[in-house]
């Protein structure tokens, strides 16, 4: 089956991001497959690489950069819920881009599943 | 990738997609960027519908003002959602209720349904975005 998953939450502050990223390794060891996973409201903090949490910690950032780069996951931020929030190209982690919502319609679209993580 | 579903003559596929909008309008961001995410799906053409339940109600109640804390008033784009073809509005009857509002009070016009019809209007959807 095709997902698509929805971030809606930053990370830390809330468990949406874990959770999204937990479902999607689950589905990708099931066998299933994520093309892309779009961030929203302030699901779009998922894409600063300054994030530094502690090293004790997990890296939300860095597991969806890995992720990503192992299993050639298309990552978006959505422009206008990033611009007003400070996320900018110069921003993004690796496997991160920048684009509009359109890329989240067609998401819903093309999946069989468009799964929505968030309050 | 994920290209091949538009062509020159409009969408190739159309799904159902329902917006489910629990928050009232203001004190957080999700009222205003659910309305964001509900006018680019229209604007692509795909089979748009919208739920208020719970405080989401009050995203439609009339004669609001925002001149108090300074955000952007949006309930002028719900007027406008006709012109993007995105009518099938629907409220949910138990929380109006619960909150004193009847469907005089809105600013659009709605279908106000039970919560059992909520589900089934669910039931029959291809993508739900809740917020």
């Amino acid at each position: 089956m095709k997902f698509g998953i929805l971030v809606n939450e930053g990370p830390f502050n809330h468990q949406a991001s874990d959770s999204a990223l937990r479902f999607a390794m689950a589905a990708l060891e099931k066998g299933h497959e994520v093309p892309r996973v779009f961030f929203y409201n302030d699901g779009v903090y998922n894409a600063n690489k300054e994030s530094e949490p502690q090293s004790d910690d997990r890296n939300i950032v860095k597991l969806w950069s890995d992720l990503a780069k192992e299993n050639g996951i298309d990552l978006v931020v959505c422009i206008a819920a990033a611009l007003r929030r400070g996320i900018k190209d110069d921003a993004l982690p690796d496997g991160f881009r920048i684009s509009g919502l359109g890329q989240l319609v067609e998401s819903g679209i093309a999946n069989d599943r468009l799964v929505v993580f968030g309050d | 990738m994920m290209d091949d579903w538009e062509d020159e003559d409009g969408p190739e596929v159309v799904k159902k997609f329902l917006y489910l909008n629990r928050k009232a309008p203001y004190g957080t961001i999700y009222a205003l960027e659910s309305l964001e995410k509900v006018l680019v799906a229209a604007a692509f053409e795909q089979d748009v519908s919208m739920v208020f339940c719970d405080d989401g109600v009050f995203q439609i109640v009339k004669g609001q003002s925002t001149d108090g804390i300074g955000m952007k008033n949006f309930s002028p784009t719900f007027r406008a959602l006709e012109g993007y073809d995105v009518e099938k509005l629907y409220v949910e009857k138990e929380s109006l209720e619960a909150r004193g509002l009847s469907e005089d009070d809105l600013l659009v016009d709605v279908e106000v349904v039970t919560s059992a019809e909520i589900q089934d209007l669910i039931d029959d959807q291809d993508v739900v975005m809740s917020s």
